[in-house]
């Protein structure tokens, strides 16, 4: 009251601004919709640096940086072409992730694959189940899935995985044991198995000589051969197959881990 | 510096309404939630008020070609809409004159950051009486030139008159506001001590 005789009124008008309060700019663009934006982090990972995207529902999208130039705002375009939303910069990476990444085990995390078809979904979903360290042919996946005929059809989806390397599409292969194909390169499929655990030569040995499953003659059961229990078998108790009826026929059956034939088929 | 980042968000609105909006949003925030709070009087009208105009600046320009957008006079076109909304919710108000009447007492908000902190100076808590003790025309004036910080060629197009009568009234306004904060010695006004009796005054005002 005292200062306000002295100093003219136009002065203190200008300390009535006031800004917004917190979160009112939120709430405006939540009214509207306009909040659908994803959020972006940066993580190190066996494949090197990862873009990764994610939102309320899960993480959206994966993508190695150096496809990118380690440009941010160049992914960003490319995961507004892909997805339809925006990039912001993130604060934290979503629960889990650090952790997945260093184990290998993803399947903790949520996803966000709100635009794939169902059948992708069930391609990826039944992808996140092969444990680190192993693989899988693509007949297993399409098979597992109840759609035994659509190898191909599998292939096409994990080509279009939207988390790669958290959902990990590296581990599936060709149903004759060879490594295949990626869709980040051949060469980042290998880094990633090796990074695993994943003995590639000797996988590509057994497919060179046409043999798709190993058994012991202790137990007598059948693995696909990047299986845990396969490859706890001794060189000396190790039989090779080349089909699941000569398995068949001489009196194993199927790992129930590796599952190298359908669970109640086998039964 | 203030064109040229206007002109920037303006672009990117041009560009792409979605993907702009949210900076739009942004750069103008604090003046219409100020225009707002200061023709209200209340931090939940005020609120009601500023979400509502981008609400429907969002919904107008949806329907705008690239090139209004890009010459908006983005800040005097929100105001507009505020003070186009503030007079419907009068006028409503009018109409129904009891659901209303107990809101208008100012309610400090810890929300509003640091610079509410004024509100606690008694200086602009009288202020803000002495404000809405003025008369709609002088005050909405007022608080676009001197509270906000528009030029009086916004204010002339906010209010739609020419900008001589927009110097006019915000000029006659402030004469207002110092006569009433400095009480002359001549006239033997006493009431700008206290400012309890000026709640009635202010609602037979807004009425």
């Amino acid at each position: 009251m005292t200062s306000m005789s002295t100093t003219p009124p136009s002065t203190a008008l200008r300390a009535l601004r006031v800004d917004a309060p917190v979160g009112f700019v939120d709430s405006v663009l939540e009214e509207l919709g306009l909040h659908d934006a994803d959020q972006l982090i940066t993580v190190q990972s066996p494949a090197g640096g990862l873009f990764v995207a994610f939102n309320d529902h899960g993480i959206s999208a994966v993508m190695p940086t150096a496809l990118f130039d380690d440009d941010p705002e160049k992914f960003a375009v490319h995961h507004r072409d892909e997805s339809g939303r925006r990039l912001v910069a993130g604060t934290r990476p979503p629960a889990g992730l650090v952790s997945a990444l260093r184990s290998g085990r993803a399947t903790n995390l949520r996803y966000d694959l709100s635009g794939l078809t169902p059948f992708e979904r069930a391609v990826l979903t039944k992808t996140l189940e092969i444990p680190s360290g192993e693989v899988r042919p693509y007949g297993w996946v399409a098979r597992e899935i109840g759609r035994p005929k659509a190898v191909r059809a599998v292939g096409s989806a994990l080509g279009r995985n939207p988390v790669p390397v958290l959902i990990p599409c590296h581990r599936v292969v060709r149903s004759d044991g060879q490594i295949g194909n990626y869709g980040l390169g051949v060469p980042m499929k290998r880094a990633l198995l090796s990074a695993e655990g994943v003995d590639i030569e000797r996988l590509e040995r057994l497919a060179d000589a046409g043999v798709r499953y190993v058994g012991s003659d202790t137990t007598g059961v059948f693995c696909m051969p990047s299986c845990v229990h396969a490859r706890r078998i001794r060189p000396a108790h190790e039989v090779q197959f080349r089909t699941e009826a000569a398995a068949s026929a001489v009196g194993y059956r199927p790992c129930k881990h590796c599952t190298p034939v359908a669970v109640r088929d086998a039964s | 510096m203030a064109l040229h980042s206007d002109s920037a968000v303006l672009d990117d609105l041009a560009g792409d309404l979605d993907a702009g909006y949210p900076a739009f949003v942004r750069a103008h925030a604090g003046a219409v939630y100020t225009t707002a709070l200061r023709l209200s009087g209340s931090s939940a009208d005020a609120d009601d008020l500023a979400q509502e105009t981008f609400i429907r600046a969002y919904k107008a320009l949806r329907g705008f070609e690239a090139d209004r957008v890009l010459s908006l006079e983005s800040r005097a076109w929100l105001l507009t809409i505020t003070l186009n909304l503030y007079r419907n919710a009068l006028r409503r108000a009018a109409r129904r004159p009891r659901e209303t009447s107990d809101r208008h007492p100012e309610v400090t908000d810890r929300r509003r950051g640091p610079e509410a902190v004024a509100e606690d100076d008694e200086d602009s808590e009288l202020l803000v009486g002495l404000l809405r003790e003025l008369p709609e025309h002088h005050r909405v004036p007022v608080v676009l030139r001197h509270v906000v910080g528009l030029s009086y060629a916004e204010i002339s197009s906010v209010l739609d008159c020419p900008v001589g009568t927009a110097k006019a009234n915000v000029a006659r306004g402030l004469d207002r506001l110092r006569a009433r904060a400095s009480p002359q010695p001549a006239s033997s006004k006493k009431s700008s001590k206290k400012s309890s009796k000026k709640s009635s005054k202010q609602k037979k005002e807004l009425r």
